[in-house]
C-alpha cells in the first residue's frame, strides 16, 4: 500500500546550513500492517510522518501509496488526500480547545467529505470507551481522554493509513496501554494501517514489526517482504 | 459543521479579546452613526432653511445678504426701512383703499378735489347754465384722472403675482433675541419645513396673534419656542420690548403674550413676534416727517390704544417684505423692484445657499473624513486583534491543515472571523448608535427642530455616484464593512495560509 524509495530531506538551518535529516532507500507497509518506528531522539521519525502525510515535501524520492506518487501532488491535493485517506494521533493529541468531543471527531470529517456524520462520530466515541463525554470540551477531560478523542478523530475518515506519533508519550503509565490497545485492535478492526512512532519499548513490543529508522538495510528488507 | 461555526467558535473561545474587538468596532461604528445622524441634522437644518415657504424677499438697498440675514434669521442690524407702499404694491385694491384713506396723501387729493371742483363748475356755472350737469362732467373727469393717477384706486402692481406676502418690521428686541412687527398671515399662511408643508403650531391653548382683539388690541405677542424656554415665557405674560438692541430702553407698551410656537428648527425659534400696528404705535417706530399731519387734525387726541386710529401710511415702514410669488414673474418682479431708487428684491434661498455653502461644506467634508478615519481605526483595531491572536493560533491552524483544511479553508475561516467581529461589532455599534439618536431627540428637536427616531436612517450624502448618492450611508455600512472586513482581515489570514504546518504542529 505504502512504498518509499530513495526518500531525501534536508533541513537548512538559520546560518544557511543544511542539515541531513532523512535517507530512506527504501521503506514500505502493506494495507493493514502495524509497523512501530523506533530511533534516536530528532532522527527524522516525526520528519518521515510529516513526509507521507503530505505536510511536507521530500527534497528527492517517491513515496507511492497504492501506486500514487505523493510527491507530485500539489499542495491542495496532498490535503485533500491527507484528509481522505489518513488518519493522524499526535503525542500533544491536538485537540480544539473551542470544540467539544464530538465536534472534534466531526471536524476530520468536515474538511475530508464537507460534511459531517454525527452518527459514526458518536460511534467512535462509543468505541473509545467516551460515550458519555461527547459534549465535553478538552479542558473538561483527562489526558488519556483527550487522546481517546484524537483517536477517534484520526479514524473518522475511515483512513487506510494512521500515523501515530509517540501517543503514549503525555499519557500516564496507567492508561498507555490503554491507548495502545485502543489503536492496535481500532487498525485491525477497520483493517488500517499503522505507523507507530514510539521510544517506549513496552509499546514497541507489543506489535509484531519494528523497524528502527537508522538502519535502512532492515527498512529495505522489510520493504523486499512487504512488496513480495 | 461548516466554516462559520468552526469560525465563531474560534471568536468563542477567545471570548474577552473577541469581545474587546467587537466593542472597539460597535463603538466606531456608534461614533459613525452618530457623525452621520450630526450630519443628517445639518443636512435637515440646511433644507428646512433652503425652503423658507416664501422665494422672494423685498428690504431697503443695500447688501443682498444682510438683506437675508436680518429678515431671514434675524441676525445682523437691518440696512434700513422701505415706505409702506412697497408692501402695499402686492396687495389687493381693497386692502389699499383701506389703508390709503388714513393717509395724508388721501386727504390732500381729497381737498384739492374739491377745490378744483368749485372752481370748475363756478367758472363754467358763470357762462353756461347748465352748471349743475358739467359739474358732473367734471367731477367724472376729475375721478377718472385721480383713478389713473392715485394708487388706492389700483391693484397692487405685483399682486397679480403674489401668493401672498408677510411685512416684517424690526428694531426692537426681548432679551437677545429679536421682535418682530408683523401681521397673522406670518404664521396662517407660512409653512415651514423642507418642503414647506408643515404649518406653524402653537403649544397648548396658544394661538396666533389678531389683527385687533378686544382683549388685547394690537398689543399680543406669539413667542418662539426658544425665546419661550430661555426667558421662561409663558402664555399670558407680558413683555416689553427693548428699543434698538439688546441693552435699549424698554418700551412702556406691553404686549401679552398668546401664543408660544412648537419647535420648528427655523430662525422663528430664536425671535418674538408682535402685531405690526402695535409695534408702530410703541413710541419713536413712526417714521418722523417734516411737515406732520397736515391734514390730520381730525385724529389729534386719539391715543395710540384707540382701535380706530390709523396711523397714515406715510409714517408707516417695513423693514422687509417675504413675498410667496409665482417663480415665473419673481425674475420680473425682481428687476422691477431693483431698477427703482429705495428697495431691493433678493432670492433668500440663493443667498442662504451661498452662505451655507461657505460654512455647511466644510463642516460636511470633516464629517464624512472623521466617518472615514473612524471606520479605518476600527477596521484597524480588528486586523492587530486577530493579528495578535494568531501567534498562539498557530498550532490550531497546523492542527486544522493536519486534519485536510486547505490553505484556502484556513484563510476562509479566519476572514469569516473577522467579517463576523466586523458585522456584529457593527451591528451593536448600530443599535447603540440609533438608540443614543432616539433618546437625545427631544433635545436636537428643541434646539433645531429636526425630528430623530429610531429608525431615522442618515439622508444620502452629497458625492456625485450616482445611486450611492440616493442611498443612506448607513445602508453603505453593510457592504463597507464586509469589505473593511475582508480588507483588514487579508494580513491576518494570509498569514494562517501561509502556516508552517510542521513547524507549529506540536507533536
Amino acid at each position: 500500500m505504502l512504498s518509499i524509495a530513495n526518500l531525501k530531506k534536508t533541513f537548512t538551518q538559520p546560518g544557511g546550513a543544511t542539515l541531513p535529516i532523512l535517507d530512506i532507500p527504501k521503506f514500505a507497509v502493506a494495507a493493514g500492517e502495524q509497523v512501530v518506528l523506533i530511533g534516536r531522539s530528532g532522527g527524522g521519525k516525526t520528519t518521515l510522518l510529516h513526509n507521507i502525510a503530505g505536510i511536507t515535501k521530500i527534497d528527492s524520492g517517491e513515496i507511492l501509496f497504492d501506486g500514487l506518487p505523493l510527491q507530485t501532488l500539489s499542495q491542495e491535493m496532498r490535503d485533500r488526500f491527507r484528509a481522505t485517506n489518513m488518519g493522524y494521533v499526535f503525542q500533544t493529541f491536538n485537540l480544539l480547545p473551542a470544540f467539544t468531543a464530538l465536534e472534534n471527531v466531526m471536524l476530520g470529517m468536515a474538511f475530508a467529505k464537507g460534511k459531517t456524520d454525527r452518527g459514526f462520530a458518536q460511534t467512535l466515541l462509543n468505541r473509545v470507551g467516551l460515550k458519555d463525554r461527547s459534549g465535553h470540551r478538552p479542558t473538561m477531560m483527562s489526558v488519556g481522554e483527550q487522546q481517546r478523542v484524537a483517536v477517534a478523530r484520526a479514524l473518522a475518515n475511515r483512513p487506510r493509513l494512521l500515523l501515530a506519533d509517540e501517543p503514549t508519550a503525555n499519557i500516564d503509565p496507567a492508561n498507555q496501554q490503554s491507548i495502545v490497545d485502543l489503536i492496535k485492535e481500532s487498525c485491525e478492526e477497520f483493517n488500517i494501517a499503522l505507523i507507530l512512532v514510539t521510544h517506549t519499548m513496552e509499546v514497541a513490543n507489543q506489535f509484531s514489526r519494528i523497524d528502527r529508522l537508522e538502519d535502512i538495510n532492515q527498512l529495505a528488507a522489510r520493504a523486499e517482504e512487504v512488496i513480495a | 459543521m461548516n466554516l462559520f461555526t468552526i469560525a465563531s467558535r474560534s471568536i468563542r473561545q477567545r471570548l474577552l479579546s473577541s469581545s474587546l474587538t467587537m466593542l472597539s468596532m460597535a463603538m466606531g461604528v456608534t461614533l459613525v452613526v452618530a457623525v452621520l445622524a450630526i450630519f443628517g441634522v445639518v443636512q435637515k437644518s440646511f433644507d428646512a432653511n433652503a425652503t423658507l415657504g416664501y422665494n422672494v424677499v423685498v428690504g431697503a438697498k443695500g447688501g443682498k445678504l444682510q438683506l437675508t440675514l436680518n429678515s431671514v434669521f434675524y441676525l445682523s442690524q437691518p440696512i434700513e426701512n422701505v415706505p409702506y407702499e412697497y408692501y402695499l404694491e402686492f396687495k389687493t385694491q381693497e386692502f389699499r383703499f383701506q389703508e390709503y384713506q388714513g393717509s395724508y396723501s388721501f386727504k390732500a387729493i381729497g381737498q384739492q378735489h374739491a377745490t378744483r371742483k368749485t372752481l370748475a363748475v363756478s367758472t363754467l356755472g358763470a357762462s353756461v347754465p347748465l352748471g349743475g350737469i358739467l359739474g358732473l362732467v367734471v367731477d367724472t373727469t376729475l375721478q377718472n384722472e385721480m383713478d389713473s393717477m392715485f394708487p388706492w384706486n389700483r391693484p397692487g402692481k405685483y399682486k397679480a403675482y403674489t401668493n401672498f406676502v408677510i411685512p416684517l418690521c424690526l428694531g426692537d428686541y426681548f432679551g437677545p433675541y429679536r421682535v418682530v412687527g408683523t401681521t397673522p398671515d406670518m404664521f396662517d399662511l407660512l409653512h415651514y419645513g423642507s418642503s414647506a408643508e408643515d404649518p406653524y403650531a402653537l403649544q397648548g391653548n396658544g394661538r396666533n396673534i389678531e389683527n385687533y382683539s378686544e382683549q388685547y388690541g394690537y398689543f399680543e405677542a406669539v413667542v418662539g419656542s426658544v425665546v419661550a424656554r430661555d426667558r421662561n415665557v409663558k402664555l399670558g405674560d407680558k413683555i416689553n420690548p427693548s428699543h434698538g438692541s439688546e441693552e435699549g430702553d424698554s418700551h412702556a407698551t406691553e404686549f401679552t403674550v398668546v401664543g408660544i410656537l412648537e419647535p420648528t428648527g427655523t430662525p422663528n425659534d430664536r425671535a418674538v413676534f408682535i402685531n405690526m400696528e402695535g409695534f408702530y404705535r410703541m413710541s419713536d417706530h413712526a417714521k418722523p416727517l417734516e411737515n406732520e399731519d397736515p391734514y390730520g387734525a381730525d385724529q389729534q387726541g386719539h391715543k395710540i390704544t384707540d382701535s380706530d386710529y390709523r396711523l397714515p401710511v406715510e409714517k408707516r415702514e417695513v423693514t422687509a417684505l417675504l413675498v410667496n410669488m409665482d417663480p415665473i414673474f419673481s425674475v420680473g418682479v425682481e428687476n422691477a423692484i431693483n431698477e427703482g431708487s429705495a428697495a431691493q428684491a433678493v432670492y433668500p434661498v440663493l443667498e442662504i445657499r451661498r452662505l451655507l455653502d461657505v460654512f455647511v461644506t466644510p463642516v460636511k467634508v470633516l464629517l464624512l473624513v472623521l466617518t472615514v478615519m473612524i471606520c479605518v481605526v476600527s477596521g484597524l483595531s480588528i486586523l492587530i486583534s486577530i493579528y495578535n491572536s494568531m501567534n498562539e493560533r498557530r498550532g490550531e491552524i497546523a492542527v486544522l491543515r493536519a486534519l485536510g483544511a486547505r490553505r484556502l479553508t484556513v484563510y476562509g475561516i479566519v476572514s469569516l472571523e473577522s467579517l463576523i467581529l466586523s458585522v456584529a461589532g457593527g451591528l451593536i455599534g448600530f443599535l447603540i448608535g440609533h438608540g443614543l439618536i432616539a433618546m437625545s431627540s427631544p433635545f436636537v428637536e428643541s434646539r433645531t427642530g429636526v425630528r430623530l427616531g429610531f429608525f431615522d436612517f442618515a439622508p444620502p450624502l452629497p458625492i456625485a455616484i450616482p445611486y450611492l448618492n440616493q442611498l443612506s450611508p448607513e445602508i453603505l455600512l453593510i457592504p463597507g464593512l464586509v469589505i473593511l472586513a475582508v480588507v483588514v482581515g487579508f494580513i491576518p489570514a494570509y498569514s494562517a495560509y501561509r502556516t508552517d504546518v510542521a513547524k507549529s504542529l506540536g507533536k
